[in-house]
């Protein structure tokens, strides 16, 4: 501490005025992140409201700024577009399920039943698959689920099946990993604790077991369903003709960009939905 | 403006909401669609010359099998000899659909471009291009006039680019699945097909003009005299007939290598594609996939450089003009891509003699029933003007509706 040289006379004025004005101290710390954040994120966001409210020429292709709300009334009007919307928002909701329904078991059989040196073991095993490419995950299902493929008559073929067992298969790591970790917090001393209070076992479940995996399997369900709601390459390797939102937005971004720009609103109100049902179970504070 | 003020004092959530509710009130006056035929092409000079030394680099923008640089194959390439001849290093982009070169396109990224008609005048009017100096091409002159001074790749008595070649848009068909070659589309249309469920269309919103190719061979009373210039009536019945094809769809296709697989293993049975997907199928299973221009005509492209308004690299853009329409480079690229060459003397140096017999790349009467992809607009391009024809923007919307349906 000794050795530090001494500020030259510039450093310490700036220090002295930011010493006697706390506000501007604050305003300097929180400027950079927030620079970022309405720079990189919410100034995007807003040019792609405004576009959705743009005007292409018919022929370019081109965007001219005269506004128009014709785009917008369009999507929400359009039977075919909501449909996809309500379609993309079914698939998400069967992915988390069944992410939901495979990870209980699993994780609960990591956390309580495995021997404590499996532990990290096991986590690995249910990690690894993260670090394989998507598109080299997605190519394999797409093989695997071949109408007359290697699975033969068993294969559903591809198609709305498929893309939920193709994305569920993805997005499985993001529910363990949460639930895992919620079940861990859950030590035997609470069922005990439960048992010794007289508690029977289903009163145990709904009582201790429960408020503990809700919120886990909340915060896994926020990446299961955001994945999933977003995805787009999935559906086109093995969802056939079908089609989800991002399909929507990815085919009109070239030649339509309003239209995709107010496709893309669909998911964000999805989105936005869906995070603020589940901030009031608070999972979100656990992730 | 004034129902913009309506937006004041609002806050977060709710200015989104009440800006829709607002612009909603604006919104219905006018469908502001601009006629694309009136536009004026935008004023702009071509390159005086002289060509001179290169500026060291080129980004090329191209469809599969354009601009090979061995990377796909290392004996199939004609980018390294033009780089070691000029000095200039080219980076290559390819995309997969005419919407998909322009909006590339527009980002400036890309100094010269391989554009279809579905795109070229788009490039034109969009002020993306700049004409095109044929004086400073040398090999222009050997280019077959068929493809020269045509609408697609001249505006206002300008040339905007340099004819690369011509194709059709084939029926391709799985050959354990046909013991003789089909003749006709139907089985891409008719309900009932030996065909259903494994056929495979373009993903594009251009595709409608294949069914109206259809339309015009088995449904006369429609009157369709050109596939791109469909009024409503015409249209509609389009849609209708896709919407016809959608349940016996296996896959739409945006990727060569996809349907290519799909086709040679017989996942897929009848297909519309192009021959490169034949030959690159057939490079790894021989004689699995089978191509034949239909009956009833199909849609096809004929294909033109071009350059972007204010490249920096103008001398390598006019270099690679020269370099793709050689003699020698355009043969090489015919026989890769499977279509027609525009150099009249590359027939004499393909690898197969019969190359341009086979593509028919010198018998006008074949293209007759070729509708080259062009932009639709509202004014009919057949030269109707008692009604209004259905523009480029509603083709892709309800092509987006179909797929979404």
């Amino acid at each position: 501490m000794t050795t530090l040289p001494a500020p030259s006379s510039w450093t310490r004025r700036v220090q002295a005025v930011l010493h006697r004005h706390p506000r501007l101290r604050l305003s300097g710390l929180l400027a950079p992140a927030l620079l970022w954040l309405v720079l990189l994120y919410l100034v995007p966001l807003v040019l792609l409201l405004l576009t959705a409210f743009a005007e292409t020429d018919s022929f370019t292709g081109q965007i001219t700024w005269t506004l128009s709300a014709d785009t917008v009334l369009d999507v929400l009007t359009t039977p075919a577009y909501l449909f996809t919307a309500l379609r993309t928002v079914l698939v998400a909701v069967g992915v988390t399920v069944l992410c939901a329904v495979l990870a209980l078991p699993l994780a609960t059989y990591m956390a309580l039943v495995a021997a404590p040196r499996r532990r990290p073991l096991l986590v690995a095993l249910v990690v690894t698959p993260l670090w394989a490419s998507y598109l080299v995950k997605v190519y394999a299902w797409r093989i695997l689920l071949a109408p007359e493929g290697v699975l033969g008559g068993a294969s559903p073929g591809y198609g709305w099946t498929a893309v939920v067992v193709t994305l569920t298969y993805l997005w499985l790591p993001y529910m363990v990993m949460p639930v895992y970790t919620g079940i861990s917090a859950l030590r035997g001393s609470y069922l005990e604790a439960a048992a010794d209070l007289g508690a029977r076992p289903w009163t145990t479940f709904r009582t201790v077991v429960l408020p503990v995996l809700k919120p886990a399997i909340a915060a896994g369900s926020v990446f299961t369903f955001s994945l999933s709601l977003g995805d787009y390459i999935t559906v086109q390797l093995v969802g056939g003709t079908n089609q989800m939102l991002g399909n929507l937005v990815y085919a009109n971004f070239s030649t339509d960009l309003p239209l995709a720009a107010a496709l893309a609103v669909l998911p964000l109100i999805v989105m936005a939905a869906y995070l603020l049902t589940i901030r009031r179970t608070g999972a979100l504070d656990r992730l | 403006m004034r129902c913009l003020s309506a937006r004041r004092g609002l806050r977060s959530a709710a200015v989104v909401g009440a800006l829709g509710l607002a612009l909603a009130a604006c919104g219905g006056g006018g469908s502001g669609s601009a006629g694309g035929a009136q536009q004026q092409a935008p004023a702009g000079e071509a390159y005086a010359g002289p060509v001179g030394q290169g500026e060291g680099k080129l980004s090329v923008l191209a469809w599969p099998g354009y601009a090979e640089d061995g990377s796909t194959d290392p004996a199939v390439d004609w980018v390294t000899p033009f780089e070691r001849a000029t000095g200039c290093q080219v980076s290559v982009k390819t995309f997969a659909t005419s919407a998909e070169a322009v909006q590339l396109f527009g980002t400036g990224e890309y100094d010269v471009v391989s554009a279809s008609g579905d795109a070229s005048l788009r490039l034109v009017y969009g002020d993306r291009v700049q004409p095109v100096n044929t004086g400073l091409v040398p090999n222009y002159a050997d280019i077959i006039p068929d493809l020269k001074d045509k609408p697609w790749n001249t505006v206002g008595g300008k040339n905007y680019g340099i004819p690369h070649g011509r194709g059709a848009n084939l029926l391709l068909y799985n050959t354990a699945a046909h013991s003789t070659a089909p003749t006709s589309w139907k089985d891409m249309w008719e309900p009932g097909s030996p065909a259903a469920g494994k056929i495979s269309p373009y993903d594009d919103g251009i595709y409608i003009a294949d069914a109206a190719v259809y339309l015009m061979a088995t449904q006369p009373d429609l009157k369709i005299t050109n596939p791109y210039a469909l009024d409503q009536r015409q249209f509609d019945a389009a849609i209708a007939l896709l919407k016809q094809q959608k349940p016996m769809v296996s896959e739409y296709w945006a990727d060569v290598v996809k349907q290519g697989q799909g086709l040679s293993s017989g996942a897929l049975s009848e297909g519309q594609g192009w021959q490169l997907t034949a030959n690159l199928a057939n490079t790894d299973a021989p004689n699995t996939v089978g191509t034949v221009k239909p009956t009833e005509g199909a849609t096809g492209w004929s294909d033109t450089w071009m350059v972007k308004k204010d490249t920096p690299n103008i001398n390598c853009a006019y270099q690679w003009l020269n370099h793709v329409i050689s003699p020698e480079v355009n043969a090489q690229i015919a026989e890769y891509f499977g279509e027609a060459p525009a150099n009249t003397k590359s027939c004499a140096l393909t690898k197969d003699r019969n190359h341009c017999a086979t593509y028919h790349a010198q018998e006008t009467d074949f293209w007759d029933n070729v509708y080259y992809w062009t932009t639709p607009t509202e004014d009919c391009l057949d030269g109707r003007t008692d009604v209004k024809c259905v523009p480029y923007d509603q083709w892709v919307r309800s092509w987006s509706e179909l797929r979404s349906a």
